[in-house]
């Protein structure tokens, strides 16, 4: 990890989005919302949430780009995954 | 000697080269970390096709699932994070004690964690949602149950072997085998945890909100 590099990220402000990010979730999901929008607004919160856990709690912001790239080798294999389970639907 | 080869003898260790920098116990990490995405995203996705093929077994946020109960667990798998990176964050600066105060709150959150899902099954299964459930059992089988458990039971699992590395973690820790240049265990068990925290911020989502 070249973290070491690199000043520490703020942990525990990133502590506190997470900690908004989760109330705001839980908000969304009890609210009266339309089903879509609702769906929609806690997918994108989520995956917020996850990025960030990663790119500063996995100091992946301060890897290298061969990390990087090793990292998102999932992302295609997942997509191929949910078109082929889709299929059953 | 080549950098691959110091990578090889220095097992736990961060040697400053590697191979691309990345020493081969974090790689070996990162890539296992990785197969855990592809069993993660099998689940969840078998659970949204599901429960969008057959939304009438399935009940909506709230009516079965204890959302308060579930938030605030979620919140204290979070600060589970914060400790562990300040954990880290500590034996990189060479504070001892910090790295296992930090070390023994992350396990203190873990463990919490599990006793508060442990406490859910069972407040479930005495309400008789069980994986088998006649409730929510639709043409071909029990979905709602079976789903639910499998998905976060393979969490929980995981949790659990989490708070099993840090104890371990802490207890090299107490021995003072760590240190500024030797921190590889430590790393190491913080991208499992929080990648741990990672998937259930996720699953958290799908299973209890949506």
């Amino acid at each position: 990890m070249s973290i070491d590099n690199h000043t520490h990220p703020p942990y525990m402000k990133i502590f506190g989005i997470l900690a908004v990010m989760m109330l705001a979730k839980v908000l969304v999901g009890i609210s009266d919302l339309p089903k879509g929008l609702s769906i929609g607004l806690l997918i994108l919160i989520s995956f917020s949430s996850a990025l960030l856990v990663a790119l500063y709690y996995m100091h992946l912001r301060f890897e290298t780009k061969k990390l990087w790239l090793l990292a998102f080798i999932p992302f295609p294999l997942v997509a191929i995954l949910i078109l082929t389970v889709i299929q059953e639907w | 000697m080549t950098s691959q080869a110091a990578a090889v003898e220095l097992p736990g260790r961060r040697p400053e080269t590697g191979v691309e920098g990345v020493y081969t116990l974090k790689l070996g990490m990162w890539i296992f970390l990785l197969s855990e995405v592809m069993f993660f995203t099998s689940l969840i996705g078998t659970y949204v096709i599901l429960r969008f093929a057959h939304p009438e077994h399935f009940a909506e946020p709230g009516e079965v699932l204890s959302i308060e109960l579930t938030a605030i667990n979620t919140f204290v798998l979070i600060c589970s994070s914060v400790t562990m990176v300040k954990a880290f964050a500590s034996l990189q600066h060479g504070d001892q004690a910090g790295l296992k105060k930090w070390l023994l709150a992350t396990i203190i959150l873990g463990t919490t964690f599990v006793g508060v899902q442990v406490y859910e099954y069972i407040h479930l299964i005495e309400e008789g949602f069980v994986p088998m459930t006649e409730l929510y059992r639709a043409e071909g089988g029990p979905l709602y149950g079976s789903t639910f458990y499998l998905m976060t039971g393979f969490h929980g699992t995981h949790v659990t072997i989490g708070v099993l590395a840090l104890i371990f973690v802490l207890t090299k820790a107490m021995r003072g085998e760590y240190t500024p240049q030797s921190l590889g265990g430590v790393e190491i068990v913080g991208l499992y945890w929080h990648f741990v925290d990672l998937v259930w911020i996720v699953l958290f989502t799908i299973v209890y909100l949506i």
